[in-house]
């Protein structure tokens, strides 16, 4: 029995100046799940959540999320509602230090995690307080852009690329602390490039190609359709 | 009596005293410009003539409605920040996405068309402005004269650029605001009414200016051109401080006034360029100003 999705995304379009970027975007996330959207340098996937919060000048079509559609509402009431966002570039401010940055995004929602859950994920961050932001390394920077977001209480992460440029051993532990974010029941969209961590953590994989969503493979299929697959991203 | 260099030391004290007074207009005129530079990236040119509206202000609700002194320093930044968060909605954040040359240009005709309709009414000549009762006279330093509405001046001015700079460096709304010039797109992300908080900035920096123009009427006349006479000198601190710096911008301040009166008392046909004989030397030496973080 199929319950409505969390977030349905239908026909999402979306420009930057001149430039038509996304296409006509359609997927959607169930409660719980962790989907994650692959495909080759500029596809959209970056856009795609960016559309979603709101940082993106002009878009088309409709993302519901609990009934309210992300495109219609003030770009900063989206996080009110419970999403946080993870940026591709980290996002960490240099003139804030690590407990600024950890405490900076305000909590939304009830049963956001306490510091110490934060650094008993990432216990990497322990201890750093003072420390400019910028300073962490690319890995501990990502733990705390992560971190960040689980203090406001969002259940609905946007992950872009949390492995781009990122120690084997980082992304280890990044993808132990997604597992455990999963298993509390978070809803997570991840962007990813790195295939085998994807599959590590997701339920089901969109592939975007040009603006668009080409197909949809769930998790426990991908290796039947590794050539498929590897066709999309042109390995 | 004692000299100093053919100077005797009254004078030289007095002179001091003008140049913190000077100083201290400054630091709250250029306070609000660096924020509003670092903040939103605006050259904000009216803020001289907002200064002026704040003089204004003062003036016309003492001697058309009767306010007294307190009353109208309270309200006439209040007037000034409104009017600047009406500027701020319906011309410059539509220019945040442009080259700064057009806000610039914006501000610029804003002063001059402030200027223009005020000479226009009011004519070019200055508006006296009483000293409040309370703080006519003054206090026998032993070695010279303070008068007390000076010392206010001086008082009041450095404590609302400390609790501003306060506010801005040690609060979460001030992180916020300095997190927003870095990223705003991720401020906003986390569920920060960006906009809103621009606008808020703009006019409560521009309340700052109307604050000193209030403050500035019992000392200098309340006329048309006060602004434009003073914004010159105050765009030179902001570039000697380093744009965007605030504590950069009330050090400067002050100490340029200190310099000014200093070059007054031993050398006075050269007092109204010696800050920019110091913007010269800083552009040279330090070409992103005194305190920026970069250099």
């Amino acid at each position: 029995m199929a319950e409505a999705p969390l977030l349905n995304v239908k026909g999402l379009e979306a420009w930057y100046g001149e430039s038509h970027v996304l296409h006509g975007i359609d997927f959607d996330v169930r409660k719980g799940e962790v989907v994650t959207l692959i495909g080759r340098n500029g596809a959209g996937k970056t856009t795609t959540l960016r559309s979603l919060i709101g940082v993106v000048g002009k878009r088309r079509g409709a993302c519901l999320y609990k009934g309210a559609d992300l495109l219609k509402i003030a770009p900063h009431k989206v996080a009110r509602l419970g999403i946080g966002y993870v940026p591709e570039e980290r996002g960490i401010f240099s003139s804030l230090n690590v407990l600024e940055n950890l405490l900076f995004p305000p909590a939304w929602q009830a049963g956001g995690m306490a510091n110490d859950e934060i650094y008993a994920l990432f216990p990497n961050l322990k201890g750093r307080d003072s420390t400019s932001g910028t300073r962490l390394s690319g890995g501990e920077q990502q733990m705390l852009a992560i971190g960040r977001i689980l203090r406001t209480g969002a259940d609905f992460i946007l992950l872009d690329e949390p492995t781009e440029g990122i120690a084997p051993v980082i992304i280890e532990e990044i993808g132990a602390a997604l597992r455990i974010l999963k298993e509390r029941g978070m809803t997570i969209i991840l962007v990813e490039q790195n295939l085998r961590f994807a599959a590590s953590i997701a339920d089901r994989h969109y592939v975007l190609d040009q603006g668009k969503v080409v197909d949809e493979i769930p998790n426990n299929a991908l290796d039947a359709n590794m050539d498929r697959l590897n066709r999309y991203l042109g390995v | 009596m004692t000299d100093i260099f053919g100077v005797p030391i009254a004078v030289l004290l007095g002179q001091l005293l003008l140049g913190l007074i000077n100083g201290s207009f400054y630091a709250l005129l250029s306070l609000g410009l660096a924020i509003i530079f670092g903040m939103l990236n605006v050259i904000n040119f009216a803020h001289g003539a907002f200064y002026m509206l704040g003089g204004f202000a003062a003036w016309l609700l003492l001697s058309a409605l009767g306010l007294g002194y307190w009353e109208t320093l309270m309200a006439a930044p209040l007037m000034v920040g409104a009017l600047g968060a009406v500027v701020e909605r319906l011309f410059l954040k539509r220019l945040y996405r442009v080259d700064h040359l057009y806000s610039l240009l914006l501000t610029f005709g804003i002063a001059l068309m402030l200027e223009g309709l005020f000479r226009h009414i009011f004519g070019a000549a200055g508006k006296p402005y009483p000293i409040p009762p309370s703080l006519t006279g003054g206090i026998n330093l032993g070695f010279m004269f303070l008068p007390m509405y000076r010392a206010w001046v001086i008082a009041a001015s450095l404590a609302v650029c400390i609790a501003t700079w306060l506010a801005i460096e040690r609060t979460k709304l001030g992180a916020y605001l300095r997190a927003a010039t870095e990223n705003p797109g991720l401020v906003q992300a986390f569920g920060i009414n960006v906009p809103l908080m621009l606008t808020l900035t703009y006019a409560f920096c521009v309340g700052l200016a109307g604050f000193a123009g209030a403050l500035a009427a019992p000392l200098y006349q309340v006329s048309p051109g006060m602004g434009s006479s003073v914004i010159i000198v105050v765009f030179a601190v902001v570039v000697i401080g380093g744009m965007g710096s605030i504590g950069g911008a009330i050090v400067t301040a002050l100490a340029l006034g200190v310099i000014e009166g200093l070059t007054k008392t031993f050398y006075p046909a050269a007092s109204s360029i010696a800050v920019f004989v110091v913007m010269v030397l800083v552009i040279l030496i330090r070409p992103s100003g005194l305190f920026s973080r970069e250099a």
